[in-house]
């Protein structure tokens, strides 16, 4: 297959890259190339102008920075499974990066370029909402930051502009809780027909003066529960109900149980399906896949 | 448009002027005239396109040959050195590690992927490290254990 015929300029830094894009309207930026490639090359976009941003040294790297990581939208997925940083403080991230396609696609392919691709099966998106991210973006207007849930705005569509470039992510740590990622891969193309993330702190509470008072003992529960689905909706869902259940509850089997049959109703009724499996099945499979994060998540909390 | 590119295939520098869309598989099948890099899906799922950029698997049917100038290519011919085979192409060989061939080069390239990433692997590990490979005809095991068996050769060696 060939692309349709485009022009190819090459950016050295952030700054060329946002003049290059502001003299060619409807440019797309080429990172590692596994999105818009395949994209090119079966001609569902054929851009006047491609911006190769491969080769800019300010937007490589994984750093902690305060409390969390910055990731630079140039880190690739095998880096990000490999990094001893990003291991410690969100390993749901390095998990998910790690079950990507294949080793070479791994090689290859980027964050940023994956992130802001939005494709629905994609597994990043869903780690990044449940550890609560922000996504940095140099535009027209100098640098945002824009929250992971405003990013997302539905089927391979982002709040990014015309002139904007995604320059790297933030991730707080997510370090003394326990994260995970657990996916129900395409057994071809390992996109996730359903993947979750969670973030969850195992915590205490009672044992203060006026539970002595009461007689209360002290309970060990779950505490800070975040949960995202994604794969089977346009955008990553944060679970709301599945959250609630899991906060100041003991950490047995019962309460996960009960958490992740709330999910149904957290992941509505705007389900994506194909020939592999419906909307419908993935949306009865899916608690499934929520328990069993939730469980690998409470297994490293602590 | 077209624009400059350099890149060395197997020691050898190529350059030419090439479209932006040209992908990297065709400027080794048809500039570098090296045929052994094959396209197989065209998709970037079945593998049989995978080559070493800078020492790193990739596949070249998901890449750009502008992404790739400046870079040092291996393909499967630059895997020898002269006649002597590279342990891994020795072990399917002697391991009946293909049948019809045509997934061979992406096999190998992506094996010494794993075999730089992991140097003795468990079949566990081998099986998920050539997961981006797809093979029709061998139905796996015979691949499996020529990577085993040149995992033991190059550790050997090492030693």
């Amino acid at each position: 297959m060939f692309a349709a015929d485009f022009e190819y300029y090459r950016a050295g830094s952030v700054a060329e890259a946002g003049q290059l894009l502001a003299a060619h309207p409807g440019a797309k930026l080429l990172a590692g190339g596994h999105s818009l490639i395949p994209l090119l090359k079966l001609r569902l976009a054929a851009p006047a102008a491609v911006i190769d941003i491969g080769r800019i040294a300010e937007l490589r790297g994984i750093s902690t920075d305060g409390d969390g990581l910055r990731i630079g939208a140039l880190a690739t997925h095998a880096e990000i499974a490999a990094s001893d940083a990003v291991r410690e403080h969100a390993a749901a991230l390095a998990e998910a990066a790690g079950q990507i396609g294949d080793p070479a696609v791994r090689n290859r392919g980027t964050i940023g370029g994956n992130v802001a691709h939005a494709d629905p099966a994609s597994d990043l998106p869903t780690v990044l909402a449940a550890l609560g991210a922000t996504v940095t973006v140099a535009g027209s207007g100098g640098e945002r930051s824009i929250a992971v849930g405003d990013f997302f705005t539905g089927v391979m569509t982002t709040s990014l502009g015309e002139n904007d470039l995604l320059t790297s992510i933030r991730v707080p740590s997510a370090a003394g809780r326990g994260t995970a990622y657990v996916k129900f891969s395409h057994p071809a193309s390992r996109y996730a027909v359903i993947g979750v993330a969670v973030s969850l702190g195992i915590g205490t509470k009672g044992g203060g003066w006026i539970s002595k008072i009461k007689g209360e003992q002290k309970e060990t529960v779950c505490t800070e529960a975040a949960v995202a689905v994604g794969g089977l909706v346009p955008t990553p869902v944060r679970c709301g109900a599945v959250e609630a259940a899991l906060n100041d509850q003991p950490p047995t089997a019962e309460t996960f149980a009960a958490a992740a049959a709330a999910a149904s109703g957290d992941i509505g009724d705007d389900l994506l399906g194909d020939v592999f499996a419906s909307g419908e099945y993935r949306k009865a499979v899916a608690p499934v896949y929520v328990r069993r994060a939730i469980e690998a998540a409470a297994g490293r909390a602590g | 448009m077209k624009v400059p590119v350099r890149i060395t295939v197997n020691g050898r520098l190529i350059e030419r002027e090439v479209e932006p869309r040209l992908l990297l598989v065709h400027f080794l099948r048809v500039f570098a005239e090296l045929t052994g890099t094959k396209v197989g899906c065209d998709t970037s799922q079945c593998g049989s396109c995978t080559v070493l950029i800078d020492g790193v698997s990739a596949k070249s049917c998901t890449t750009l040959a502008v992404q790739a100038d400046g870079a040092d290519v291996t393909t499967i011919e630059g895997l020898a050195d002269g006649e002597k085979l590279h342990a891994l192409q020795e072990s399917f060989w002697n391991k009946h590690g293909l049948q019809c061939g045509f997934c061979t080069p992406g096999m190998i390239l992506a094996s010494h992927e794993l075999l730089r990433t992991n140097a003795s692997p468990s079949d566990d590990e081998i099986r998920h490290g050539l997961e981006g490979n797809i093979c029709r005809c061998t139905g796996y095991q015979n691949i499996v254990r020529a990577v085993r068996d040149a995992a033991g050769t190059v550790a050997a060696a090492d030693k």
